[in-house]
C-alpha cells in the first residue's frame, strides 16, 4: 500500500494532485466496495478492497491497479457516480486508496453527502469536458491544481471552472464540512425544536 | 421551487436554522440504526467525547449480516458475531432500545419500524441505509445517511441538508391483475431513469397509489433510492391511519384523535406547487423484468432485450456493459431465461402481503428441481403471522427453504449468495453487478409472485398465465 493513510482535518482550499480515469456511468458502490467488506467494526482496512471485483475482471488493467495511477489522487467520473447503498465505505475505501477529490459529470445523493461529511469534495463539470480529461488521461499524466476559493482547476495543457454545491464549498473553506461541533452549536434551538414538535407529545408510547 | 407539498411542510416543521454554509440543519424525529453503518459512528462519538442526545429518538435491530439457517450464538461468521456484539453493547452503553434476535420485534429495520407503528406521518426518518425512503408511504420524510450523518444524528438528531426538490409522479388508473406494486415502481424508474431523482424527493400521487395497500406503497417508495431519489413519500390517508392503530409505538387513547387531526392537515395542498409533475397510466403496466446491471433496465415480461440503437446515447454505454455482464443478446426475450436461484425476501418485497401473494401462486405447485428456492420473511413479526396462517407451509411443501428473518441475499452479507454465473430471480431491489454476492452473478429483478412463478417453471415466465 501506501503511505499512511491520514484522514483530511480542518479547512480544505487546495488540493493538487495527478488524476485517474474510471471510464463508466451508474457506477454503484457495491462496485466500488463489495457488501462483505461491510462486515468490519472501522473503515482502517477498506482502501485495499477499492473496486475488488471490478479489479480482478480486469486482472491487473483496471485503472486502480495501473503502476502509472499509484499516486493518483483526483477521481474523474462520469455519470451517477456512487448510485445504489448508502455506506460510507464506498467514499472512505476510496480515500483510503488515495482519492482526495472526485471530478464528474453527477453524483448520487447520499454518496455525494457521504463524500462531503468525510472531506472530499466533489466537483462536477459537463459531459464533453468530462470525456476531454479523460481521453487526455488515456495517454498523458494529468496533474490538476484544484483551487475551491476559485473553483477551478489548472493544469499545463487544461483549465477548467468547476461546479461545486455552494453550501459544499463554503464548508470546506471554512472546515465546517466536519460538522458535529457546528451542528451542537445550536442545542438550545435543537431543544427548542424537540419540544415544538407535534408528534412528540402524543407519542407517549414511543420508546 | 415547491410550496405547500408535504414534503414543504413536513420539511419546514422539522428546520432547526440555515447553517453557516447555507444548507438547512433538520431535526430528525426517529433515527433506526443497524450493526452495519453504525459502529463506525459510535467510535466517533467516543472519539470527541460526545454523547447520543434523544436516545429515546434512536432504535436498533440487527438484519444485514444475520444468518437466515441457524441464528443461535455465537453465530458461525466470527466477523458477524463482532458487528452484532458490538452493536449490543453500544445500545447498552447509550441506552438506545434494541429489538435483537428472539425479541419478536427483530427484522429488517424498514420492515420492523412501520410495523410497531414507530414510523408515523409527519416524522422526519434517518437511518443508515438507502431504502430509508420506505418510510414515505406513511407520509413522513426519510432519508438514507452515511456512518458520519449516523454520528452526527446520534450527538445532535438534526442532519446537515440541502432541501430537495419535488416531483409528483401522478399514477392514474390502476394496477391490472398479476401486476404488483414492484411491477409499478420499476416500470416508474425505466421511464425516468436512473439519476432522474437526484436532488429531488418523490411524490407518489393519483388514483392508482391510493388504490395500493400501505405494504405496496412501502414497497414504491423502497425503490425511489433506485430512481436516484434519495427520498420518497406517498400523502397519508385512512389506509395509512388504520395501519397504525393500535401499533405497540402508535398513540393511545386521548392522543389518537390529536395525532389524526394533525396527520390529515399534512397532505400536499391541492393548488401546492411542484418543481416537476410526471403522468403516467397505471393499468398500462404489465409484469416486469430487469435484464441488466441498473434497477432502470427492465422490460415487460413479453418485450425483448433492447437493441442498441433503441437507447438513448446516454443509456448506451450501461447497456453494453450488461448484455456482456448478463450475457444476453440485445434483441432476446426475457421470457423463458432459465433462472438457478429463486430469492423471496427483502425490505422492498419481505412483507406478509408479499408472502401471501406469492403462497397463493405456489399452492400445490412445485418449484422446479434445477431451482434452489429460499423465502427470508422481513421480520421475525411477520414469521409468525405467516406461520399462523401456514404460508410458511406452503412454501416448504412446493420446494421453497422457510428461512429466518434477515436481509439475506438482497446484499448478500451472510451465507446465502450466488455461486459464480448462476441467475437469481429476486424480489429484491438491486441488480448491480455482483450485488448477490458473486461477482459474476446475475440477478433479475421482479415481483414475488413472478419469483414464485419462476420457481415453478425454472424460468422467466408469465405469472398471470398460473393465476386462476
Amino acid at each position: 500500500m501506501k503511505t499512511e493513510f491520514k484522514p483530511p482535518i480542518g479547512k480544505i482550499s487546495n488540493i493538487n494532485g495527478q488524476c485517474i480515469s474510471l471510464i463508466g456511468n451508474d457506477i454503484d458502490t457495491d462496485r466500488i466496495i463489495p457488501a462483505r467488506f461491510l462486515k468490519c467494526v472501522n473503515f482502517d482496512s477498506l482502501g485495499e478492497s477499492v473496486f475488488e471485483d471490478d479489479r480482478k475482471t480486469f486482472k491487473g488493467k483496471h485503472p486502480f491497479d495501473l503502476e502509472e495511477n499509484k499516486n493518483a489522487s483526483i477521481l474523474v467520473v462520469n455519470s451517477n457516480f456512487g448510485c445504489g447503498s448508502s455506506r460510507e465505505h464506498a467514499p472512505q475505501a476510496l480515500m483510503r486508496w488515495g482519492i482526495k477529490a472526485i471530478i464528474g459529470e453527477s453524483f448520487a445523493d447520499i454518496f455525494y453527502s457521504n463524500c462531503i461529511a468525510i472531506g472530499i469534495p466533489c466537483f462536477t463539470l459537463p459531459k464533453n469536458l468530462i470525456e476531454e480529461i479523460q481521453n487526455y488521461c488515456l495517454n498523458q499524466f494529468l496533474f490538476l491544481e484544484i483551487d475551491l476559493k476559485k473553483s477551478l482547476a489548472k493544469s499545463t495543457d487544461l483549465n477548467f471552472n468547476l461546479e461545486i454545491k455552494e453550501s459544499s464549498r463554503k464548508m470546506f473553506l471554512s472546515g465546517e464540512w466536519d460538522g458535529t461541533l457546528t451542528l451542537l452549536e445550536n442545542e438550545n434551538l435543537i431543544e427548542n425544536k424537540f419540544t415544538q414538535l407535534p408528534y412528540i407529545k402524543f407519542n407517549t408510547n414511543f420508546i | 421551487m415547491s410550496q405547500d407539498t408535504l414534503f414543504d411542510k413536513v420539511w419546514d416543521l422539522h428546520k432547526v436554522s440555515t447553517l453557516p454554509g447555507g444548507s438547512d440543519q433538520i431535526f430528525i424525529g426517529l433515527h433506526l440504526i443497524h450493526e452495519v453503518t453504525s459502529p463506525q459512528a459510535f467510535g466517533a462519538l467516543k472519539d470527541k467525547n460526545l454523547k447520543v442526545k434523544f436516545p429515546e429518538r434512536t432504535v436498533a435491530t440487527v438484519d444485514h449480516i444475520v444468518p437466515t439457517d441457524n441464528q443461535s450464538r455465537p453465530f458461525k461468521d466470527n466477523l458477524a458475531e463482532q458487528m452484532i456484539e458490538t452493536l449490543e453493547k453500544n445500545c447498552l452503553e447509550h441506552k438506545i432500545r434494541f429489538f435483537n434476535i428472539g425479541s419478536g420485534n427483530q427484522g429488517i429495520v424498514h420492515v420492523v419500524a412501520p410495523e410497531l407503528g414507530l414510523t408515523q406521518p409527519g416524522m422526519s426518518i434517518a437511518c443508515g441505509d438507502s431504502h430509508t425512503s420506505t418510510h414515505g408511504a406513511f407520509g413522513s420524510i426519510a432519508f438514507g445517511i452515511g456512518t458520519s450523518q449516523v454520528r452526527d444524528v446520534l450527538a445532535s438528531q438534526t442532519l446537515a441538508m440541502n432541501k430537495l426538490k419535488v416531483r409528483q409522479i401522478w399514477c392514474d388508473n390502476k394496477l391490472s391483475k398479476g401486476v404488483y406494486a414492484k411491477d409499478l415502481v420499476l416500470h416508474i424508474i425505466n421511464k425516468l431513469g436512473v439519476k432522474a431523482g437526484v436532488g429531488f424527493a418523490y411524490e407518489f400521487a393519483g388514483p392508482a397509489i391510493h388504490e395500493l395497500s400501505m405494504e405496496e406503497r412501502m414497497t414504491i417508495c423502497n425503490m425511489s433510492i433506485e430512481g436516484g431519489a434519495r427520498c420518497g413519500y406517498i400523502n397519508p390517508d385512512e389506509k395509512t391511519f388504520s395501519y397504525i392503530k393500535n401499533k405497540l409505538c402508535a398513540p393511545k387513547d386521548g392522543h389518537w384523535d390529536k395525532a389524526l387531526i394533525w396527520w390529515k392537515s399534512l397532505k400536499s395542498d391541492e393548488n401546492s406547487i411542484y418543481d416537476d409533475v410526471i403522468k403516467l397510466d397505471a393499468s398500462k403496466v404489465e409484469p416486469t423484468v430487469t435484464w441488466g446491471i441498473t434497477p432502470g433496465q427492465s422490460i415487460s415480461i413479453n418485450q425483448q432485450i433492447p437493441l442498441l440503437d433503441d437507447l438513448s446515447p446516454n443509456d448506451k454505454l450501461v447497456a453494453k456493459e450488461a448484455y456482456e455482464y448478463m450475457s444476453f443478446k440485445p434483441g432476446q426475450l426475457i421470457k423463458d431465461t432459465p433462472v438457478d436461484v429463486c430469492f423471496i425476501g427483502s425490505c422492498t418485497n419481505g412483507r406478509i402481503s408479499d408472502l401471501r401473494v406469492a403462497a397463493q401462486v405456489l399452492k400445490d405447485k412445485k418449484v422446479s428441481k434445477n431451482v434452489k428456492a429460499f423465502v427470508v420473511p422481513g421480520s421475525e413479526k411477520v414469521a409468525t403471522e405467516a406461520k399462523q396462517e401456514g404460508i410458511d407451509k406452503i412454501f416448504e411443501n412446493s420446494g421453497f427453504q422457510w428461512r429466518e428473518p434477515g436481509c439475506s441475499m438482497c446484499l448478500a452479507m451472510n451465507s446465502d449468495k450466488l455461486i459464480g454465473n448462476q441467475v437469481s430471480a429476486s424480489s429484491s431491489n438491486r441488480n448491480f453487478k455482483g450485488r448477490q454476492g458473486s461477482p459474476n452473478g446475475r440477478t433479475l429483478l421482479m415481483s414475488p409472485a413472478m419469483v414464485a412463478a419462476a420457481a415453478i417453471n425454472g424460468k422467466v415466465s408469465d405469472v398471470r398465465e398460473l393465476l386462476n
